[in-house]
């Protein structure tokens, strides 16, 4: 019911195929600043808003995609009793040591879902660097770039058995599930889940291929910086999807685009604020059109068939 | 700087490409072709066709999840990655 697990998505890794060039987005228009290079040529970056030492890293190589999302708890003890839940739950759990393929990053846990994708829990972290300041602090130290992203936020998921997913969600992480949307016979067509008051730390979209990347979103401050990152989209010759728009599903205010490797992005800011006892919100399938994009209300055919 | 033709064998359709254009581009801008949104970063396989005939270049990496090597020497392309050095005539993918 709400941080009794997982505080939030803390990392995730991203297959790119085009390095200069997606580099060049993520640093340059999104905003985020560059941390590291690790040994093998992968690139670790963060918002400037963010506490910890990375959250996205970007590996080069032959396919667009996600490599894993990791989310942090707030102990060693906590991510020990997550890991006997998984185990529990009934899948198989991996180590991977501290300091070894994400630096500043201590032991994670790994496993994979029934929707195909690796998730991993951690809860020891270096604190970055860059960090926003503490004592009598302005809103930032360097003016912020590009689009101005402060900080990753959610990630949307495509893959099979969703209702799995989300039992495991609820049932390990300790997340709560503030908004789904229903087909006619009952199953889950998609559902949106978090550890916080967030209304979303991630979301699945029932989908018969595993693993696949629907969009990584990255908060911004307010609806005037999604207008700032749609001239940036438009600048760059970035290929959009839809937006500036309006959620009705998690009331956010939302641009989509795709990033030169061809993972579509999600510059998100606003959204209701949750709480895990409040009732959950349901949407039929038939208007998830109108939950999705409320101002035009009609679904568009990307938005449920372009993943990587 | 050249301008090419490039038809889509079985929609019967036809549509300039500049030769520093994307065929996706120029598809989306003619707004003519089987192929009408994507990621255009070579990512999610959407645009996939097959050159029939004409030459082309292969601009930016397309995701081997969709174009596996031996389907990229047999003229399957993802058009949002390819600019045309000549006429071109695609097939339908699948």
């Amino acid at each position: 019911m709400g941080f009794k697990g997982t505080l939030r998505p803390g990392l995730v890794q991203l297959r790119v195929l085009d390095f200069d060039a997606t580099l060049n987005f993520y640093e340059n228009i999104l905003g985020l600043n560059k941390v590291c290079e690790t040994k093998d040529g992968r690139i670790c970056l963060k918002g400037y808003d963010e506490f910890d030492h990375h959250s996205v890293t970007l590996r080069k190589t032959d396919k667009a995609g996600l490599d894993f999302v990791a989310f942090k708890a707030a102990d060693a003890d906590t991510v020990e009793e997550i890991k006997d839940k998984v185990v529990k739950f009934g899948y198989k759990v991996d180590e991977v040591p501290a300091n070894s393929d994400q630096p500043g990053f201590g032991k994670r846990y790994g496993w994979t879902i029934c929707t195909g994708h690796r998730f991993e829990v951690y809860s020891e972290v270096e604190p970055a660097e860059q960090q926003p300041m503490l004592h009598n602090p302005d809103i930032w130290t360097k003016p912020p770039r590009g689009m101005r992203a402060q900080r990753m936020d959610h990630f949307l998921l495509y893959g099979p058995n969703i209702m799995e997913a989300e039992r495991f969600c609820q049932e390990v992480f300790g997340m709560y599930v503030p908004e789904v949307c229903n087909l006619p016979d009952g199953n889950r067509l998609a559902t949106w889940i978090t550890s916080s008051n967030k209304p979303h730390d991630l979301a699945f979209v029932e989908y018969p291929e595993p693993g696949k990347l629907h969009h990584l979103g990255f908060y911004l401050q307010d609806w005037a910086d999604v207008g700032n990152a749609a001239d940036w989209i438009a600048l760059n010759r970035l290929k959009l999807d839809i937006g500036p728009t309006r959620h009705a599903i998690t009331r956010g205010l939302s641009i989509y685009f795709w990033e030169p490797s061809g993972n579509r992005i999600e510059t998100y800011a606003g959204g209701y604020t949750a709480y895990p006892d409040h009732p959950q919100r349901v949407w039929d399938a038939d208007q998830v059109g109108r939950g999705l994009f409320y101002y035009s209300g009609e679904l568009i055919p990307s938005f449920l068939e372009v993943v990587t | 700087m050249g301008t090419f033709l490039v038809t889509v064998e079985d929609a019967r359709v036809t549509f300039p490409c500049k030769e520093d254009e994307f065929v996706m581009g120029a598809m989306l801008h003619a707004g003519k072709g089987p192929v009408r949104y994507g990621c255009c970063g070579g990512g999610c396989g959407i645009c996939k066709m097959r050159v029939v005939s004409g030459d082309y270049e292969v601009v930016k990496p397309m995701s081997r999840a969709h174009i596996s090597e031996a389907q990229e020497a047999d003229g399957l392309v993802l058009t949002c990655c390819v600019k045309p050095r000549g006429d071109l005539t695609l097939g339908r993918w699948p």
